[in-house]
């Protein structure tokens, strides 16, 4: 693809490492505005950036998970014990908690913003639940002496909860960000996208944080 | 510049092709029926390695030395690349380079995905820091049982042999390596502590031990002497003189000497040290 | 409209304080430049534990008055033990590897020119990018600690007050383990001898704090990449740079956590007792080990190398990225095969994924993955011969211009072959029977990452140098800089290949233990003449790169007659890079040379007609300034 210089009018086409214009430039201008709009936040920027966090969140689980399922074979230790009935509430309160930042996505995009809020509390309230559900299911097994270190299985659990557990209190970190500074629009159509740009992210967030919850509930539930 | 530079190119690929093809600093000769394919394996891929590292410095050098710029007017030549170029050199150094990978699997699979040749002589190896204790099953041919609860190196039990086994009796663990020379040596490789590693030179042969696992591994040496065994996978600070003899001794003088009990047999190895001289390096 | 669109624009007004300026700035080019400056201090601390460590194996027994006043334990009368040699060795790796190399390409230079190159006008998460470098230096300060909590007694008595584990004072400087860490000597703590308490505690936390940054970083730049390139700037219009910066993002966010996982398996083993890496019925040291069982010290292998692969290549890409960018640039040519560079960049990266267990052949894994780790890991020279071939096409037919950035990148170019070269050697299972924890490994990896990474760097800061500092480095000087080390790393790490050749173990305190070593003393003496000399020189660089930064002669704005969007803005360049102007790019970005245009380089954002209007005459190299 070499360069071809001509005499006329036409565009030098400088090979592959330049090429033909792009007809409407990039991610930038995917909102349709003119050539002319200087540099505009674009709700983009958070979305690729939670599923940037997203993708290397997954795999610190992923690493947890292998070494889980290789220290399950290694030896014959290996002992699960009885889950704390409480998980399943923990379950149903993270996913519940999925719907109502759902509902209050959905609401925001419509422009109800009283909604929004709404869904939003209730869904810091269930997530605020099921941390404290899952501390009581800690509870439980320490008062039953299942400790981290007496058994694999053992410290498995407590890992991955614990670690999921602190992703959470991450999510309920970004949720309370929402609340206190996005429930009134905002002042301009920069502010604005950024006011949808984050809820959409943390929600998510907070949609993965659920699927992971399953994901681990059932591996400590059902693997060996 | 460009000249100065395409000369320093060019006269330090001599030099380093030099430290490798002087043959002043090479491999021990091997002493293992492998080690002649690991040889010709080696030699091969230098010989690869040595012609695509001086064809490329050599073409560095030159196109630093043609290409300079002298100060006239010409501009360089505008150029994308040439895709047919890229192909061809593409698929020639993925051919060598991907059939050297296919041939190199040939001595790891002969010594690591087939099964111990019959009539292998079996050496329970347990390494410690900083130590090697080699365990014999005797003339029973039965290694004794042994149990890490029994372990005690303040009274030499160094790898637990259990007193109240009767195949134990006969065994003796040492601290030097005997093997047979032409017959399959089977090693069962174990540490007591941290992760160690069997390393001798000669044998063209290595192999870690892991604390928790046995790790099976056979070869056959074919050549009498005496050879250092060393540690090579650092184990704390005397990792540096983790260090044991390793015996081959022809069949006879072998049988003699794993057919002995345990005092006797670290009396004979003593005297078999001195009977056998390290190589001339 | 103007006033709103700027005050929508500049979502950060400039800073006026002092602390804000410098200190906790959000602004790219000043953490690009703090992470520079972290690793011009880190490397430092390597290269002093390199040199004493050279120092140690071919002159057993020197006295080093110094090191007898800071550590007596370790090192009475001024000679240094075996474990405090071994505590240098896992010093030195740690260091270098994380703290310099993981560093200064990607967090120093990344940080600096991505935004602009692209057009933006600074990182998607300005407050993200400086966490990551804080957190970084955190980091950097908990294995510094590392280094007292077990050379000094005082420090180390403070922290044996935390556990049994966390044990000080042990006389050597750091932990003892290699940058590897291998457990179950990593995780038993002090029974296991010296250099296993506190030393490796902070270690290990030391390296989480470093994931952690390095992942906001990572986030960071995929993040920018994709969402903020300016008008006109195509995937395919983006300086190899931002590509070799974009893929070692990618590398980085998804190899980073497994080793934070491991990570926490081995702290967790060191302090809660559990046994992930530790198997049972051990005997330590004359005692047995009741309250370990049925861990995996390969467990450990597999997540530290899964992330330990794909790391060398974030060593590695930056600075290839850059050797192609400062190739095109002197040259006055395009690069060339810019396609099948992005491509081999990738798969590069891509397949770094696949090939963790050729750190591993001898460990007692699977030998039938050992098969396919080896045929996977000969298949990544391809992409690397691919870009060797690229490099050379790219100096065909050149007119170059011997700047020292090109000295340094030719250099780079030389010193990947050299070390890459010897992949081909230690990615054969089979030959790993002799040369596994040889020096001929050490070979092999100092001179990809510790050399040829290194002239990648040295080459990126001589070029954007004028850039950052509105003043040229001194080209005596750095030609001077240039030859010493060029010849002088050549005479270190050549002969490695030799020792191992002979046998030669990694990791080895001394060589006076075994015959078949004897014939390795003139080597190792050579290697350390040589080491001294080189290490010597680079006072050289840092005195350029300090006294020119106010002294240097004033840069233009295009000093180098470059084309990518670094050179269009002042030097230095103000806070928001373009100074509210939209950059619009109608040029790729290697336009060199370019038949019929009016200079020898067309700029990204020159008109699309230059040609055209320059009367498609081959106008001499005017030159712009």
């Amino acid at each position: 693809m070499a360069a071809t210089a001509t005499g006329t009018d036409r565009t030098v086409h400088a090979g592959v490492g330049g090429g033909p214009r792009p007809r409407n430039g990039n991610g930038f201008h995917k909102n349709g505005e003119g050539d002319d709009v200087p540099f505009r936040f674009s709700p983009a920027r958070y979305r690729i950036g939670v599923w940037a966090a997203i993708g290397s969140i997954l795999m610190l689980f992923v690493a947890l998970t292998s070494a889980y399922i290789v220290r399950s074979a290694s030896s014959d230790d290996w002992r699960r014990i009885a889950m704390p009935k409480i998980l399943w509430v923990s379950t149903a309160l993270l996913i519940v908690s999925s719907i109502t930042i759902e509902l209050s996505r959905r609401s925001l995009k419509s422009r109800h913003d009283a909604a929004y809020s709404r869904w939003l509390l209730n869904t810091v309230v269930l997530g605020v639940g099921f941390v404290a559900s899952q501390l009581i299911a800690w509870r439980q097994l320490v008062r039953q002496g299942v400790y981290m270190a007496s058994n694999p299985y053992n410290s498995f659990f407590y890992l991955l909860t614990g670690a999921h557990g602190l992703h959470v209190l991450g999510g309920l970190g970004a949720l309370a960000y929402l609340v206190l500074t996005t429930r009134r629009v905002a002042k301009s159509i920069d502010g604005e996208l950024r006011r949808t740009g984050a809820a959409d992210a943390v929600a998510i967030y907070w949609h993965f944080m659920d699927a992971l919850w399953i994901g681990l509930f059932a591996l400590l539930m059902f693997w060996k | 510049m460009g000249r100065l530079l395409g000369i320093a190119i060019w006269l330090i690929t001599i030099l380093s092709v030099w430290m490798f093809v002087s043959g002043k600093w090479w491999f021990p000769p091997a002493i293992t029926t492998h080690g002649p394919q690991y040889d010709r394996q080696f030699l091969i891929t230098i010989i690869v390695v040595g012609i695509s590292f001086a064809a490329a410095q050599i073409g560095l050098g030159w196109v630093v030395w043609k290409y300079r710029d002298s100060g006239d007017k010409q501009r360089a030549t505008y150029s994308h690349g040439n895709n047919r170029l890229e192909v061809v050199w593409t698929v020639i150094t993925a051919i060598i380079f991907i059939s050297l990978g296919i041939m190199g699997q040939r001595v790891w699979a002969s010594l690591q995905l087939t099964k111990v040749p019959a009539g292998a002589y079996t050496i329970a190896v347990t390494a410690q820091q900083f130590s090697w204790n080699f365990h014999y099953p005797g003339k029973d041919g039965v290694f004794g049982h042994t149990d890490p609860n029994l372990i005690d190196d303040s009274s030499l039990n160094f790898v637990g042999l259990d007193d109240t086994d009767p195949n134990a009796k006969d065994d003796s663990v040492v601290a030097t390596l005997a093997i047979p020379a032409d017959r399959p040596v089977e090693l069962i490789l174990n540490s007591k502590d941290v992760t160690h590693s069997f390393f001798v030179p000669q044998l063209r042969f290595k192999q870690d031990l892991v604390p928790g696992m046995k790790i099976h591994v056979h070869f056959t040496a074919n050549k009498v002497g005496k050879y250092e065994l060393a540690c090579a996978e650092l184990c704390g600070m005397n990792h540096y003189k983790m260090k044991a003899y390793m015996l081959v001794l022809p069949q006879t003088e072998f049988d003699e000497l794993v057919a002995l009990p345990q005092a006797q047999f670290q009396a004979r190895q003593a005297e078999l040290l001195n009977k056998y001289q390290l190589p001339n390096y | 409209m103007a006033e709103a669109t700027h005050a929508e624009v500049h979502r950060h007004p400039a800073p006026t304080s002092f602390i804000r300026k410098y200190i906790f700035s959000l602004d790219h080019k000043v953490i690009g430049i703090q992470y520079l400056l972290l690793a011009l201090a880190a490397v430092i601390v390597g290269m002093i534990m390199s040199v004493l460590m050279r120092v140690n194996l071919s002159w057993p027994g020197t006295h080093i008055k110094i090191m007898e006043t800071l550590f007596p334990q370790g090192a009475p009368g001024g000679v240094m033990t075996p474990e405090f040699y071994l505590s240098l060795v896992t010093m030195h790796g740690t260091i270098m590897v994380f703290f310099v190399l993981t560093t200064a390409p990607q967090g120093g230079f990344g940080n600096y020119f991505l935004p602009i190159q692209i057009g933006a006008e600074d990182m998607a998460f300005p407050l993200l990018n400086m966490m990551s470098f804080w957190v970084t230096l955190v980091g950097f300060v908990v294995i510094l600690t590392a280094i007292f909590a077990e050379g000094n007694a005082t420090v180390g008595g403070w922290f044996s007050k935390l556990g049994t584990s966390f044990a000080g004072g042990s006389g050597t400087v750091g932990p003892i383990g290699g940058w590897t860490g291998y457990p179950p000597l990593s995780a038993l703590g002090p029974i296991a001898g010296p250099g296993q308490g506190a030393g490796v505690n902070l270690w290990v936390i030391s390296i989480a704090i470093f994931c952690v940054g390095s992942l906001l970083g990572a986030l960071n730049f995929i993040t920018t990449l994709l969402n903020m390139r300016t008008r006109g700037m195509t995937l395919m219009r983006m300086p190899l740079t931002c590509w070799a910066w974009f893929t070692t993002a990618i590398l980085a966010l998804l190899s980073f956590p497994v080793l934070l996982g491991g990570g926490i398996l081995l702290l967790l083993d060191r302090i809660a007792g559990t046994s992930f890496f530790i198997p049972g019925g051990l005997y330590v040291s004359g005692n047995t080990v009741p309250l370990h069982n049925g861990g995996s010290p390969l467990l450990w292998q597999h997540l530290f190398w899964f992330f330990g692969h794909p790391e060398v290549y974030i060593a590695i890409l930056p600075g290839m990225g850059a050797t192609s960018h400062i190739l095109s640039t002197f040259a006055r040519k395009p690069v060339f095969g810019y396609r099948a560079m992005v491509f081999a960049i990738f798969a590069i990266g891509m397949l770094g994924f696949f090939v963790w267990g050729h750190h591993m052949f001898m460990s007692g894994m699977s030998p039938y993955s050992a098969v396919a780790f080896s045929v996977l890991t000969l298949s990544i020279g391809v992409p690397s011969a691919i870009k060797t071939f690229n490099w050379l096409g790219t100096l065909w037919g050149a007119k170059i211009r011997f700047t020292t950035p090109m000295l340094f990148s030719i250099g780079f170019v030389s010193l990947f072959v050299a070390g890459g070269i010897t992949g081909l050697v230690l990615g054969q299972s089979s030959l790993d029977f002799f040369f596994h924890d040889t020096y001929f490994v050490t070979a092999h990896f100092h001179l990809v990452m510790g050399v040829a990474s290194i002239f990648g760097m040295f080459a990126a800061t001589y070029f954007w140098f004028p850039k950052m500092f509105g003043r040229c480095m001194n080209e005596g000087i750095g030609k001077i800089h240039f030859w010493i080390t060029f010849l002088g790393v050549y005479a270190i790490f050549v002969p490695f290949h030799a020792m191992g050749l002979l046998g030669m173990p990694r990791r080895y305190a001394q060589f006076t233990e075994y015959e078949f070593l004897k014939n390795s003393k003139g080597l190792v003496t050579f290697v350390t003449v040589a080491a001294i000399i080189t290490v010597t020189a680079q006072v050289l660089f840092y005195f350029n790169f300090f006294w020119s930064m106010f002294k240097g002669a004033p840069a233009s704005e295009n000093p180098w007659e470059a084309t990518t969007l670094e050179w269009i803005i002042p030097s230095p360049p103000p806070h928001d890079n373009f100074a509210g102007i939209i950059p619009t790019v109608f040029h790729g970005p290697y336009e060199f040379s370019v038949p019929g245009a009016p200079n020898d380089f067309i700029m990204q954002t020159d008109g699309e007609n230059i040609v055209a209007e320059a009367g498609g005459s081959n106008g001499g190299n005017g030159h712009r300034h």
